[in-house]
């Protein structure tokens, strides 16, 4: 996955603010702007805009604060997040479908069902979860424009 | 069905993009949480939702949906009204229940385009 040194058409990093509920979604927003000025195929936009959106609400629903690095190469799109909070104690329980610790808050804005990071390694080709329990928690996912034959089942 | 057509048959409000209501409505998708519409609705699907707040419009542009229907005669705020507009995604409202508006519909023969899901 440490292809992303080479050949980079487009580098940005955006921060999000833990706990901005109000402007949750405009940073997978700005995020697709630039995939769409940088002339990607509408398929993989909606693909990196969702998987996107989702790690941006992860940052504001459970982190201080974190950063999010979009890179846009020739060959793949790279996604970046890093953030400070409480991080994951067991990354591979947040992995499955429908575990969650989200509060009433969270669940009020129609979030918090566990959904979030399953959805992202759906829509991604290549996925990295690591974190450090009250510290914070890496995520990388890439989506390859060389290899348009893996599209969700339904498109 | 055409989105006029959706606003005739359910009595809805268009709260903004009347100019787009000849668009061809193909399948729906309802849901009252974010995170199954993210997960599970297809790419041009009418959003049916009581959900105003500005992360539905944010979440209809990241799946590219076409239009969001409100159901219970919610109504968005003027934030969410002027993100909606920016993002060309028209809005409509209806005072009838979600199950009524599904219900409605469906006898209209809109069809359900959401991925099929196996368990939970």
């Amino acid at each position: 996955m440490d292809r992303t040194e080479n050949n980079i058409l487009f580098h940005k990093t955006f921060h999000i603010e833990g706990g901005n509920f109000p402007n949750a979604g405009s940073i997978s927003d700005q995020v697709k702007k630039a995939l769409k000025e940088a002339g990607c195929p509408n398929k993989v936009i909606r693909r990196i805009s969702i998987a996107t959106f989702e790690a941006e609400m992860n940052v504001i629903c459970y982190a201080k604060r974190g950063d999010l690095s979009l890179f846009i190469t020739p060959n793949f799109l790279k996604v970046v997040v890093d953030d400070e909070g409480y991080g994951i104690p067991d990354v591979n329980l947040a992995m499955s479908e429908g575990y969650s610790t989200a509060d009433e808050k969270i669940r009020e804005l129609g979030f918090g069902a566990g959904m979030g990071l399953p959805n992202i390694r759906k829509n991604a080709d290549e996925m990295i979860l690591t974190s450090k329990f009250k510290q914070g928690t890496h995520l990388e996912f890439v989506i390859y424009l060389d290899r348009q034959e893996t599209q969700l089942p339904f498109e | 069905m055409t989105l006029k057509e959706v606003k005739e048959t359910l009595n809805a409000d268009v709260i903004s993009g009347d100019h787009d209501l000849e668009k061809e409505i193909k399948c729906a998708f309802a849901a009252e949480l974010l995170s199954d519409v993210l997960a599970l609705a297809q790419e041009g699907a009418l959003l049916i939702t009581g959900f105003t707040h500005a992360q539905v419009v944010y979440a209809a542009d990241a799946a590219n949906l076409c239009a969001i229907l409100f159901v219970r005669g919610r109504w968005p705020n003027e934030a969410t009204q002027q993100l909606a507009l920016q993002k060309k995604i028209p809005l409509l409202s209806t005072s009838y229940m979600m199950f009524d508006t599904c219900g409605i519909l469906y006898e209209y023969g809109l069809k359900t385009c959401a991925l099929k899901v196996t368990n939970g």
